[in-house]
């Protein structure tokens, strides 16, 4: 009985020191975002002579976002982020599904080896800087919107999860559907695809979240401000000032005078970070389940 | 009956698995499922164009090549650009730093986020797990360069991170303008970043644990610790031996992104690594032999590890990647 008893307290003293330790990650991962938050909402003067976190708002007001707002670069980062990641998930969802589609077929011939070949990429790769030479000197796309959507649109990886989902669907669905004289690309579109849709949000998802966070492309093959995604520049604002081989973009603190331009930079910094992460956090809560089955397909298949 | 004729008659359902690659099946499976072949060809033709090409242009790694000359015209100067590379200071430094990383990434990350997940598993009630996760893998979505950006502000001299550091060492500085700092700081951003993420893979291997084993266990008088340690671990070990080979499979291709956004030339000894290495010789210094070769050579010895891991993979847990 005594036995049992300082069994209940050493296990009760270990779950609430569980959820103490739980509570501590969850400050830890909220933090760096309240300090940016609290930042961004605070007095310009104030928040530049601060040292440390920023706990709270001082001095509620929107000026930083004002200026942010009234900023026609982070605009037109948006919306080409949104051609980009529009483009790219539609040319590549297109590619992969007809590709997985006829890689999963039992009865083609092709489908083995090719799928071979497609495989092969994700084990061995040219590297960077022989891509780069065939996307900027060969194909002559350097500053070309298409350098940003082609070379990357399609992941060897989502076909093979996509070409699983297909594989598990009955063979007598597609059988019958050709009895009933469809043809490969009907089958594929009205039969195959309702079917996996839970697969193809995932992928859907992943593509978006890939290319509305990247930047390594449009930083090595841009140089029009005009096409520049938002990751982008924000990198330039963001990031590049503190590198010693700064390219500093200052165009946003433009609408400002010089003493101000000094005055609201920081602010504006973290009104840009705001800016840019609120879309994403809306949309998390929706995407998170389909997120954590996307691993889970991964998993699976890994 | 008019069914069952047409069902005999239509080739793409009369055979269904063909076997053998002779030049006659391979014409004749060819002809019969053309729709398919087409639509395989714009993703084959993207894999040749982005792919096997830039493999093919690895031979640059041989030239000293020049754009103007072209693979074809540039002169070919045999393995000088990996001697340059080895007989350098570079060769060293990038590959010790790549592989320290990676052993700070599976000797602290990747254990922790076990621990992570086993200690979740352990929460009683559900909705507070549930809001944990929740919490923890929101900083995923934080984009890379957002959380550079955070990074660089909380490091600077007036940064939360400089002041604690600060208030230990007795000196605030940019703690990315010291090297002593760079592994920490990109250890600890790694664990940010992705640490409820990546444990995700775990509690669900966690979640596939029969409970009336935990049950049969507490009959037989098994406290928490030995529970955890005879079922729980026992219940998820092939998912950790798994991710741990394919992990070291990879030891020496440690992405460039984070180190490329937030390193400069003060730390370059501990944070500059073979990606981005070729990146800033390749792309920025237009040094394309050279990095072709580094690049080249950093692919080699990926490719070796991933099919050595896969085969030790497939030796102890039965499943690989291929």
């Amino acid at each position: 009985m005594a036995m049992v008893k300082s069994r209940n307290i050493g296990s009760r003293i270990f779950n609430v020191a569980n959820c103490a330790f739980f509570a501590l990650i969850m400050i830890v991962c909220i933090l760096p975002v309240w300090h940016v938050f609290c930042a961004s909402f605070s007095d310009a003067s104030w928040v530049m002579n601060q040292t440390g976190m920023i706990w709270h708002v001082e001095k509620f007001n929107i000026t930083g976002y004002k200026l942010v707002f009234a900023d026609n670069n982070i605009w037109t980062g948006y919306l080409n982020t949104f051609i980009y990641v529009i483009a790219t998930t539609v040319l590549g969802m297109f590619l992969t599904v007809m590709a997985a589609y006829a890689l999963s077929r039992k009865d083609f011939i092709w489908a083995n080896p090719l799928m071979l070949i497609i495989s092969f990429t994700m084990l061995f790769s040219g590297g960077i800087v022989t891509l780069y030479i065939l996307v900027t000197q060969t194909l002559g796309m350097y500053d070309s919107r298409w350098a940003l959507i082609l070379p990357n649109c399609m992941s060897a990886f989502y076909l093979i999860l996509v070409r699983t989902a297909l594989q598990n669907v009955p063979d007598s669905l597609e059988e019958s559907a050709m009895l009933d004289g469809a043809g490969r690309f009907t089958i594929l579109f009205r039969i195959m695809l309702p079917l996996i849709k839970a697969t193809l949000a995932t992928i859907i998802l992943y593509y978006v979240i890939g290319n509305w966070n990247s930047w390594f492309n449009a930083m090595i093959y841009l140089r029009s401000p005009d096409k520049k995604p938002l990751q982008l520049i924000l990198k330039e604002l963001l990031v590049d000032v503190n590198s010693s081989n700064a390219n500093v973009d200052v165009s946003i603190l433009a609408s400002g005078e010089s003493g101000d331009a000094v005055l609201y930079k920081q602010l504006t910094k973290y009104c840009t970070i705001i800016v840019s992460t609120v879309p994403m956090f809306i949309f998390y809560p929706f995407i998170q389940k389909y997120f954590e089955s996307g691993v889970m397909i991964g998993a699976i298949k890994g | 009956m008019r069914k069952n004729a047409s069902y005999l008659s239509n080739p793409a359902i009369q055979v269904r698995k063909p076997r053998k690659y002779t030049w006659d099946n391979i014409k004749k499976n060819t002809i019969r499922n053309w729709p398919l072949l087409v639509m395989v060809l714009p993703a084959l033709a993207f894999y040749i164009l982005f792919h096997y090409i830039p493999m093919g242009g690895l031979w640059m790694a041989f030239e000293n090549f020049k754009p103007k000359l072209g693979i074809f015209g540039s002169p070919f100067v045999g393995l000088d650009n990996f001697m340059d590379f080895f007989n350098s200071a570079y060769a060293w430094r990038t590959i010790r730093n790549t592989l320290i990383l990676s052993g700070l990434q599976i000797g602290i990350e990747f254990p922790i986020t076990i621990i992570f997940a086993l200690l979740l598993n352990e929460l009683r009630s559900k909705r507070y797990k549930r809001l944990v996760q929740t919490v923890s893998y929101m900083p995923y979505f934080v984009s890379m360069v957002v959380m550079a950006g955070i990074i660089v502000d909380f490091c600077s001299t007036t940064g939360p991170l400089a002041a604690m550091v600060g208030a230990f060492t007795g000196n605030t500085e940019n703690l990315l303008g010291n090297d002593a700092y760079w592994r920490p700081i990109y250890v600890l951003s790694d664990l940010w970043k992705d640490l409820g993420f990546n444990a995700i893979i775990y509690v669900a291997a966690l979640s596939g644990i029969d409970q009336t084993l935990y049950e049969a266990a507490e009959i037989d008088g098994a406290n928490r610790m030995q529970r955890i340690l005879r079922v729980t671990i026992p219940g998820i070990i092939d998912t950790i031996m798994i991710m741990l080979i394919l992990r070291i499979g990879q030891m020496l291709s440690v992405g460039y992104e984070k180190t490329i956004l937030l390193y400069n030339p003060q730390v370059y000894e501990t944070a500059d690594i073979l990606s981005s290495f070729i990146y800033r010789k390749g792309i920025q210094e237009m040094n394309y032999g050279y990095s072709t070769a580094v690049s080249l050579f950093n692919s080699v010895i990926n490719f070796v590890l991933l099919l050595v891991a896969n085969a030790f993979s497939k030796k102890y847990t039965e499943t690989g990647l291929f």
